[in-house]
């Protein structure tokens, strides 16, 4: 296999998860608005992902659903999901050979359905069913790689970009509750903030999950453990580092070579093994994310020096 | 234009030719409606299989198919090997004058060619000259295109040494037939052509210059933005060799190598699909970035062969085609098999002043010219263009070379009003490693316009699946 065609696989992957991540978080962002009734929590997205300036550039007076079509469907917006399906599609698209048709032809069907959703900012469109849909179609192109790649190296490459960008937008999910701050008169473990959380939680599909888990009302400090450190939850950062770690492990095998990301994969899984959840409250839930990230972005640029020739 | 009576491979009106007995039944008994509904599947095949010209899987709009006619055309058995005869020997003789020309140029000092034919050609590379490659073959992969007139004359219309395309339609041509038809390959013994990509990769395996290794053979193409980049997937696909673009291979001390997540690894063939002028920006255009610097002093050194070789453009432009014939005479000690079309070599005053006289009814082409364009139709020119030609051979007379407008042979084709006859002609693909193989059968392109003599599939041309009988 050619560096080359792990770097497409790689960056393939990680944009289907990116855009499947973008339609949660809006989602929850969506509904904390409808619950609280005030615009406090979707005006802090665009930041969520660095694009504060951008998003304030482009909307002088936001409304939300103008930022709805800034995430989705607006081409002006490089990480919008309909970007990132393009180059999800293109990456794909120069790899059709290492690609099984299913996958192929889901990921190019999704990108022609929403390149031919040429909607301007108006209102009335119905964006929580195109919420809805890209969910639903990312994990529609995602299962059909599960279901039938071939389980050599190229697999482990988009895996490793799957769980690369799913460690990354967990973890900026969880941090979300930093920058939605609570309106003044709320207080911490009021109902309001209880809303909250609950929407965190299922922007990661896990609000089920917590109850079966501890049959107890939301306490932050249980949602972030879940979500940061329960090892068989497929959404938090511990899972994801686990799943980076073995597919780094196995290609660390079949090349006969260990390298600088094993060693950094390894340590960051290990942190989060052995991590407690009262010891990174007591540092800071948000200090911890950000660390978290970085690491993250730093393990994901040595994936790409070792392998990718990126 | 006198009236001009075409030689039809199925017969014309008359009864119908051996070979084409049962599909002159088949036509007469199908209804129209069964041909238009099978057509229409067929275009469908091709779709999903992604056989597109132009842009690679860009389900856009912008991509094409190039037309695919169902009635195939039938040689019978003694044809093809009359065929193949000569395009083996014809081919034999091409690699004999690029090795000869790339090192002491026998044939020039024998009088039998002009060194300035070799030497002042615009395609002649310097640094080719005094390359030993294995087998001392240069043309590996050669589509010699052929044309008929008759019963019994096949002419070799023009040699292609460079990089010659098409193959792919060949062998999805006979897929998507055996698919609609199986009834008509019960009735017929067709030769298969399948084992085409196999003899590929034989070959290209068989030339690389480390015989202790087992070879490492990549395809080298210019990106999905080339028109024949479904050509180069299909092929690296059906060959299970890597598809790498310049950017996956670099040179380290004349060496080549592939990046790869397990490290570099080294390259032992490159079958090239990229033209010369951008294979190597160190020793060609230097702004060029298909193609991986060092590569020619890679191969200067022995240390990777590419397929074809450099510099084969001095054997298969139209002012060296005349000079194939003492090719085979000169090298192989033969007398050629198959004939070429007459050709005036603008050049010499004579042949100037012949062609000059009779503009109107001459194809005048350009040497370098290729896929139709700087060319002069003569019988359908206006007087303006005939004019125009006059005064550019007039200029530059060495630049062009003119032939006899010659009447292609028609075959049966589905068109919009029913079965009609349309032009023809054939490009069998001609493969050189220890041994020189040609697979029974060929692309067979035809001019879907009504009178049209243009096959190219820019110029509306379309293709047909090519039988070679059994027995």
């Amino acid at each position: 296999m050619l560096s080359s065609t792990a770097r497409h696989l790689y960056w393939m992957a990680r944009y289907i998860q990116r855009a499947e991540n973008t339609a949660r978080m809006l989602e929850a962002t969506n509904r904390m608005a409808l619950l609280s009734g005030s615009d406090r929590e979707w005006r802090s997205v665009p930041s969520i992902y660095g694009l504060g300036d951008a998003f304030a550039q482009r909307h002088a007076k936001p409304t939300m659903d103008d930022l709805l079509h800034f995430m989705t469907l607006d081409s002006a917006n490089p990480s919008s999901v309909l970007n990132c399906m393009r180059v999800a599609r293109n990456n794909a698209r120069d790899e059709r050979n290492n690609l099984t048709t299913d996958v192929w032809e889901s990921l190019n069907a999704t990108w022609l359905e929403l390149r031919g959703m040429t909607v301007g900012p108006a209102h009335g469109f119905d964006y929580r069913a195109l919420i809805d849909w890209i969910k639903k179609q990312a994990v529609m192109v995602t299962g059909a790689g599960y279901s039938t790649l071939l389980r050599d190296d190229a697999f482990n490459f988009v895996m490793l970009g799957a769980y690369i960008e799913r460690a990354d937008n967990t973890a900026r999910i969880l941090d979300v509750k930093y920058h939605i701050l609570l309106p003044s008169g709320e207080r911490v473990g009021g109902s309001l903030d209880y809303y909250q959380w609950a929407e965190v939680l299922s922007c990661i599909g896990a609000y089920r999950t917590y109850r079966r888990v501890y049959s107890s009302k939301i306490e932050p400090w249980r949602v972030a453990e879940l979500m940061i450190l329960r090892h068989d939850l497929p959404r938090s950062l511990r899972f994801c580092l686990l799943q980076i770690d073995d597919n780094l492990n196995q290609l660390a095998e079949l090349y006969g070579a260990r390298g600088e990301a094993n060693r950094l994969a390894g340590k960051l899984h290990s942190r989060l093994r052995y991590a407690r959840i009262d010891s990174i409250f007591q540092d800071g839930l948000h200090e911890f994310l950000t660390d978290f990230i970085q690491r993250n972005a730093k393990l994901s640029a040595e994936i790409g020096r070792q392998f990718l020739m990126d | 234009m006198t009236e001009k009576r075409f030689f039809d491979e199925m017969g014309g009106g008359k009864k119908p030719r051996a070979p084409y007995r049962h599909i002159a039944e088949w036509l007469e008994t199908a209804p129209q409606e069964t041909l238009t509904a099978k057509r229409r599947e067929a275009e469908a095949l091709y779709r999903r299989h992604g056989i597109t010209f132009g842009a690679y899987g860009a389900v856009d709009g912008n991509e094409t198919t190039i037309p695919f006619d169902l009635i195939p055309r039938v040689l019978t058995q003694k044809e093809w090997q009359f065929l193949e005869r000569g395009l083996i020997q014809r081919v034999r003789a091409l690699n004999a004058f690029l090795y000869d020309a790339y090192h002491t140029r026998e044939i020039c000092r024998a009088g039998k060619v002009p060194e300035a034919q070799v030497l002042l050609n615009d395609q002649f590379v310097g640094l080719a000259q005094g390359l030993d490659l294995p087998g001392r073959v240069h043309a590996h992969i050669a589509g010699i295109d052929l044309v008929r007139e008759g019963e019994d004359e096949f002419y070799v219309l023009e040699d292609n040494a460079r990089t010659p395309s098409g193959v792919s339609y060949m062998l999805e041509n006979r897929e998507v037939m055996m698919r609609l038809f199986p009834d008509l390959f019960q009735r017929h013994a067709v030769l298969p052509v399948g084992r085409y990509t196999e003899e590929l990769l034989n070959t290209l395996r068989s030339v690389s210059f480390n015989d202790a290794r087992e070879p490492c053979v990549v395809l080298l193409t210019p990106g999905q933005f080339n028109s024949a980049y479904f050509e180069h997937a299909f092929l690296a696909d059906e060959m299970g060799i890597e598809l790498v673009e310049g950017s996956d291979l670099f040179v380290d001390e004349n060496r080549i190598y592939m990046r790869t997540p397990r490290g570099p690894q080294r390259v032992d063939v490159i079958y090239r699909r990229i033209d010369d002028a951008f294979l190597d920006p160190l020793s060609f255009s230097a702004d060029s970035m298909l193609g991986v610097p060092g590569l020619v002093g890679a191969v200067r050194s022995a240390q990777v062969n590419v397929v074809n070789a450099l510099g084969n453009g001095i054997a298969d432009d139209k002012s060296t085609y005349v000079y194939v014939p003492e090719m085979i005479d000169f090298y192989l000690g033969e007398k050629p098999i198959l004939k070429n079309v007459p050709t005036w070599c603008c050049d010499k005053p004579d042949d100037l002043k012949y062609v000059l006289d009779h503009l109107p009814e001459l194809v005048v082409k350009e040497t370098h010219g290729s896929g139709g364009k700087g060319m002069l139709v003569g019988p359908t020119a206006s007087k303006a263009e005939i004019e125009e030609f006059r005064a550019l051979l007039k200029s530059r007379p060495q630049h062009y070379i003119a032939q006899p407008t010659l009447a292609l042979s028609t075959c049966p084709t589905l068109v919009d009003s029913g079965v009609a006859p349309r032009h023809v002609d054939l490009r069998p693909f001609v493969l050189t490693g220890r041994e020189t193989v040609v697979m029974p059968g060929g692309l067979c392109r035809v001019a879907l316009k009504e009178g049209s003599l243009v096959v190219n599939s820019s110029q509306g041309g379309g293709t047909k699946d090519t039988w070679v009988l059994g027995a």
